[in-house]
């Protein structure tokens, strides 16, 4: 047994979890931490804003499936985290913040940086800790990477004393955790998936509706096995993009506010909703009364207080997605019995659906550059192989129609939550722990000057992002909504002192780029993307330009207003 | 048969939970979060110190209340929620009320209801007397009823707290 200081303790649990870099921002109250974290092996990010921390070690749990580790100070250094918690606690994604706090002795005394994250991260993480012992630390700190990622993962900050760091103890690191109140429920009820089998089995006009779940748990070879032996179409959330390949022919695309014409149209006719790891959000289902009204649903989700949350499912089945598709992939067998006669009536009406309304637009090559160009070229010239990540808005919505995803974990972006400012540091994240591909940042003139200032981190780690801006000069997912619902009175949503973005870069030493006309949109993607270190692409737009398909507010998903 | 399933109905809930800093504010912020109000609460620790039993009463659609039990229990420190709603129990809150009494023939008209209502009296004044009731929430209501005709200066309460009779079980997972 070996006396170690708080502080030591920390960066060998952190070894022991298997932790290769931590995201952050040092203070007063975690000095003594990075002190043995700069001689630890342990490589740390110097993000320029604790929210971007979060941001970028959500970026990298979303690239690896590993938990993400962030270490902030005390008070600011610790509230600024918040909204990065909150975001990745509702888009299920393990993120762990160990924040700095005062010492014990001050705690509740109103102390120099000094603010009770315990009780101000409590609604937006999954669960959190207060250390009030340097000899509870090493069982805390096994714990809250447990709880982060086990089960439906998510969000847990870990609140340290400065004097709790500062005391020594005997390190022993705890085997396994013991936690009686918390067991995931992972394996799925054998009756209820008979029961989904049976249905599978009969259903003449099946979809699959899969979310982030199935990125998550590692369900998309299951899915595919799925989608394939039965010829059931698929869909997905925002969340689910990857999960299932773009390319496919089973592929809808995304359904909800924003989906294909044809997936909505498909959720709304189907008989038989498969729902896997996902939760019937609001931007999905639309008006709640009128969706899929003639679907029989079976819901996976391994969050019990996900099923019968917005709707009533017909068999519910609380399981680990994967596991609960594995085990319908055992049942079904490798010849299942379906009614295939009837699968070439339902691709027809769906053609059909297609044909009607595809995903398009109009590029006048003389007029201004749209967006969904810029989005369909950066697929092209990465032959759809790149990492997406996005900020918030239309920009958003336009990559996640047009960059087809064919792997896990490839689209990454902001689901629940819809944070601004998300894209940049993300990407980061995602280069650090995956430096060899190539990522793009696709992002709007509003968004990316929520957190312009991670350049600075970009730079300083040569990371080599490339981002993307669809500059249309306007906050553009709102000004959508006052053209058509509020008499065009485009309130707040004018950006009429954008910065010079290529100047912005350089001044970062990054290289900037910009292209006005629709003929230097491929040539300045081209000289991004072949520029080895970070790059900053200036697209100049078309400001009145709009995602369509939109389900505007308290319509059902069918009633979409197109172009 | 119930007329409307869907009706808002009181439900007493048992939550056994890690006796912890904190924890009974994970309980209440969940609840708050969501928009409810809590009609009453108690606290104690049990027969295990680790443990403490928070009674909850909550009024709810059978919707919501399901919801709420599944949030509870999703908490890392709940070890187990019980809707004793759905069972036979038996409840008890302690009330103290000061009651109006300088008429004699009203000394003696509540000293009546003290023993109906098996209450104790517990500070007497010349104009006044603080009785202590316990009991559940139909009995407490109905002293109250009737100790208001005298005119109550001041009443406070605990929360109610809850156990299942003794030939249920607590069933159920967390």
């Amino acid at each position: 047994m070996t006396i170690m200081s708080g502080a030591q303790i920390l960066i060998e649990c952190w070894k022991r979890e298997g932790v290769e870099v931590v995201f952050g921002y040092p203070g007063a109250a975690t000095v003594e931490i990075h002190h043995h974290l700069e001689t630890s092996g342990i490589r740390f990010i110097l993000t320029r804003h604790e929210q971007a921390a979060v941001h970028a070690a959500e970026g990298y749990a979303r690239a690896t499936g590993r938990p993400g580790v962030v270490l902030v100070t005390s008070g600011p250094g610790a509230t600024n985290t918040i909204t990065g918690l909150a975001g990745a606690n509702m888009d299920s994604v393990p993120v762990l913040v160990f924040s700095g706090q005062v010492a014990r002795m001050l705690i509740g005394n109103d102390a120099f940086q000094e603010v009770d994250i315990v009780g101000v991260s409590r609604p937006v993480t999954k669960h959190n800790y207060l250390v009030m012992s340097t000899e509870e630390l090493a069982t805390t700190v096994k714990e809250a990477f447990y709880v982060a990622t086990s089960g439906r993962p998510g969000a847990v900050l870990v609140d340290l004393p400065k004097d709790v760091i500062g005391g020594e103890t005997e390190f022993s690191y705890p085997k396994k955790v013991i936690l009686p109140s918390y067991q995931p429920h992972l394996t799925p009820h054998p009756r209820q998936v008979a029961k989904a089998v049976a249905l599978l089995g009969k259903a003449e006009r099946p979809i699959i509706y899969a979310g982030g779940g199935v990125i998550s748990s590692g369900a998309s070879e299951e899915l595919l096995k799925i989608a394939e032996l039965l010829e059931i179409p698929v869909t997905t959330t925002l969340m689910g993009l990857g999960g299932f390949p773009g390319t496919h022919p089973l592929f809808l695309g995304m359904l909800g506010m924003h989906g294909l014409y044809r997936a909505n149209k498909a959720t709304q006719n189907a008989d038989l909703i498969l729902a896997v790891g996902a939760r019937f959000d609001d931007r999905v289902t639309g008006a709640l009364g009128k969706f899929a009204q003639k679907a029989t649903i079976v819901h996976i989700d391994v969050d019990t207080t996900s099923i019968h949350k917005i709707l009533d499912v017909d068999v519910p089945l609380v399981a680990d997605a994967r596991q609960a598709l594995a085990a319908i992939v055992n049942l079904l067998g490798p010849l299942p019995k379906y009614p295939r006669e009837t699968r070439a009536r339902w691709f027809a009406e769906i053609a059909a659906w297609n044909a009607e309304h595809p995903l398009s637009y109009n590029q006048d090559p003389e007029g201004p550059i749209l967006p969904q160009t810029v989005v369909d070229v950066l697929y092209r010239e990465t032959q759809g192989k790149a990492v997406i990540v996005t900020e918030v808005g239309q920009h958003q919505m336009w990559a996640a129609q047009y960059y087809l995803c064919d792997r896990p974990r490839q689209f990454i972006s902001s689901g629940g939550l819809g944070v601004m400012g998300f894209g940049l540091p993300a990407a980061l994240g995602v280069l650090v722990a995956r430096p060899e591909i190539t990522v793009i940042d696709i992002a709007g003139d509003g968004s990316i000057l929520m957190n312009i200032q991670e350049l600075a981190t970009v730079a300083q780690e040569n990371l080599p992002v490339k981002v993307a801006i669809l500059n249309n000069g306007c906050l553009g997912m709102v000004r959508q909504w006052q053209e058509l619902f509020y008499e065009k009175r485009y309130a707040a949503t004018m950006l009429r002192a954008t910065p010079d973005f290529v100047k912005l870069a350089e001044a970062f030493g990054i290289r900037g780029f910009v292209a006005t006309e629709p003929s230097e949109v491929t040539p300045v993607i081209r000289e991004a993307l072949s520029h080895p270190g970070p790059s900053v692409m200036d697209f100049r737009t078309r400001t009145e330009e709009l995602v369509f398909p939109m389900v505007p507010a308290g319509k059902a998903i069918d009633e979409m207003l197109l172009p | 048969m119930e007329k409307n399933p869907d009706r808002p109905r009181r439900h007493t809930l048992a939550i056994l939970v890690d006796n912890r800093p904190g924890v009974l504010a994970r309980v209440t912020t969940l609840i708050s979060g969501r928009g409810f109000n809590i009609d009453s609460l108690s606290v104690a620790a049990t027969m295990d110190p680790l443990v403490s039993l928070i009674t909850l009463i909550i009024t709810g659609s059978p919707k919501i209340i399901s919801q709420i039990i599944k949030q509870l229990r999703k908490l890392i420190n709940v070890i187990k929620v019980t809707d004793l709603s759905e069972l036979d129990y038996v409840e008890r809150q302690l009330i103290m009320v000061r009651v109006r009494a300088e008429d004699p023939l009203n000394r003696a008209e509540i000293m009546r209801l003290r023993e109906i209502f098996r209450a104790k009296i517990i500070d007497v004044s010349l104009k006044s007397f603080t009785l202590e009731i316990t009991g559940g929430s139909d009995k407490i209501s109905a002293a109250l009823g009737l100790l208001a005709e005298f005119g109550i200066e001041e009443q406070v309460s605990t929360g109610l707290t809850a156990m299942t009779r003794s030939s249920q079980s607590r069933s159920g997972g967390k």
